[in-house]
């Protein structure tokens, strides 16, 4: 099992180590409630150095990335990110991930841990018509820092000669200076806070992080971060979005472009999908009396089978269970009444809009 | 790790009281994290040794609850239902789950001692 540089500071301040992705990481230092709190009210900080990153260079990148991605990378300025999923050809998907445009012809790829083998093997294999694109798997010398929370501009800023209220949202500085540090600092994040994330050289990376704990941050396990991801309607890999689960299926429209842009692996799938109309979407529900979990069967008003809970959880902020489902684009609509089979038993849930929370 | 003389414990994590009290563990409530639903069973209902009488659900995960003893459900603490919480803040008053009119002694439950080895050898 892999390691980040952090690893042996989670098991010795407390935090319960559990597999995921292929690395051990912390799920909690002792409370998911109190960590989830820290990031909506203060500022915390998380170890994403799981996650995978593919530096992509040379004549031609930014077509190669188009064809491969549903977003349109070419389409942004140098210091700018953007989120995307990436296509099978019949319209199920590979990963989602983030792309960065370092400069004109040079970008990095941010994807999901557990497919950083697949997606290698994915974005090599589609690289023929690019013949002097380069692409470099840089996973394991690069650590990613998350610091989420309406307090991370304040607990960075004393760091940085960066002035952190000019950087937008979806942008960042490369090379950027945090206490002594060389980080790749990003304004993005997956907690539905503000934020940043730090993306640094592993050998660099436990200093940076002993030093912002040290200045107030809390150390996030993966249990609050899925709780904050999911309050705030982010998809999960292999829970929204999957081989079998379309980014229209999981309510991503906005970033697949139908329009204005070249040809893309899943296209034509996604155009017929849009076209025909989408028999099953996503929705989010709150329930009743029990806890949906990833998995649990949906029933519609006459009992009957209909869909699938995606990711479910008690939500910390809302103090009650939330989950999103997989279900018949005409159960999709607000205010339907469902149940979910928690045990056996029919738990009461109603479809609510998402986000399910949104800061203030 | 408080582990109170008085009450018998399983291999499973509860513990049940003289009076025929039964919750889990100081150990098992820190090891779930955050409690946020407990599934308490019917007053009335006649449970095995072993059994599984209820669930308890915190943030990442979900686990059966195991009856102790052989006997039936007397009581069930309804405060659970508004503060699941008092399982991680009390696990041995408030946070009790349920009462047993035993049929069965208790006697061959693991005391204290013993069930220190156990978790500690775990």
């Amino acid at each position: 099992m892999k390691t980040t540089p952090i690893t042996k500071w989670h098991q010795s301040h407390d935090g319960k180590l559990v597999e995921f992705g292929g690395f051990q990481m912390p799920i909690d230092y002792g409370s998911i409630m109190n960590e989830h709190a820290a990031v909506r009210d203060k500022v915390g900080i998380f170890d994403v150095s799981h996650m995978g990153e593919f530096l992509v260079r040379g004549l031609g990148t930014s077509e190669y990335l188009d064809n491969l991605v549903t977003n349109t990378p070419s389409g942004l300025e140098t210091g700018q990110a953007l989120y995307s999923p990436m296509c099978y050809p019949d319209g199920g998907t590979v990963d989602d991930l983030l792309i960065y445009r370092m400069s004109d012809a040079e970008f990095m790829m941010v994807v999901n841990a557990s497919n950083i083998d697949k997606d290698w093997a994915w974005v090599m294999d589609h690289k023929s018509a690019w013949p002097l694109v380069d692409l470099t798997n840089v996973s394991d010398e690069t650590s990613l820092l998350a610091i989420q929370g309406p307090k991370a501009r304040d607990l960075l800023q004393p760091l940085t000669t960066i002035n952190l209220s000019e950087l937008a949202y979806y942008h960042f500085v490369p090379g950027a200076m945090i206490a002594g540090v060389s980080a790749l600092l990003s304004r993005t994040g997956y907690t539905g806070e503000d934020g940043f994330e730090l993306y640094v050289a592993s050998s660099e990376a436990l200093a940076l992080w002993e030093k912002l704990v040290d200045r107030g941050a809390v150390p996030i396990g993966l249990g609050a971060r899925d709780t904050l991801r999911l309050e705030a309607r982010l998809p999960l890999y292999g829970h929204e979005l999957s081989e079998s689960i379309t980014p229209l299926e999981a309510g991503l429209g906005p970033f697949v472009r139908l329009k204005n842009k070249a040809d893309f692996i899943g296209r034509d799938a996604l155009e017929r999908q849009k076209s025909q109309g989408l028999t099953r979407k996503i929705v989010g529900l709150e329930i009743q009396g029990g806890i949906a979990r990833a998995g649990y069967q949906v029933s519609d008003a006459t009992g009957k089978i209909v869909g699938i809970v995606t990711s479910g959880t008690f939500s910390p902020t809302l103090k009650t269970a939330i989950a999103l489902a997989l279900v018949p684009f005409e159960l999709a609509s607000i205010g339907t009444r469902l149940a979910v089979n928690v045990r056996g038993r029919e738990a009461p849930a109603t479809v609510i809009k998402t986000p399910f929370y949104k800061r203030g | 790790m408080n582990l109170p003389e008085n009450l018998r414990y399983t291999t499973d994590h509860e513990w049940i009281d003289e009076d025929g009290r039964v919750g889990i563990t100081e150990y098992a409530q820190d090891a779930l994290g955050d409690v946020v639903f407990v599934e308490l069973p019917q007053v009335g209902r006649a449970l095995k040794a072993g059994e599984a009488f209820g669930v308890v659900e915190s943030v990442k995960s979900v686990s059966d609850l195991y009856s102790p003893v052989t006997g039936i459900v007397v009581a069930v603490n309804t405060e659970l239902s508004s503060q699941p919480e008092l399982v991680n803040l009390d696990p041995y008053r408030a946070g009790w789950i349920i009462k047993l009119n035993p049929a069965m002694d208790s006697a061959d439950l693991l005391l204290a001692d013993a069930y220190r080895s156990q978790i500690e050898g775990a």
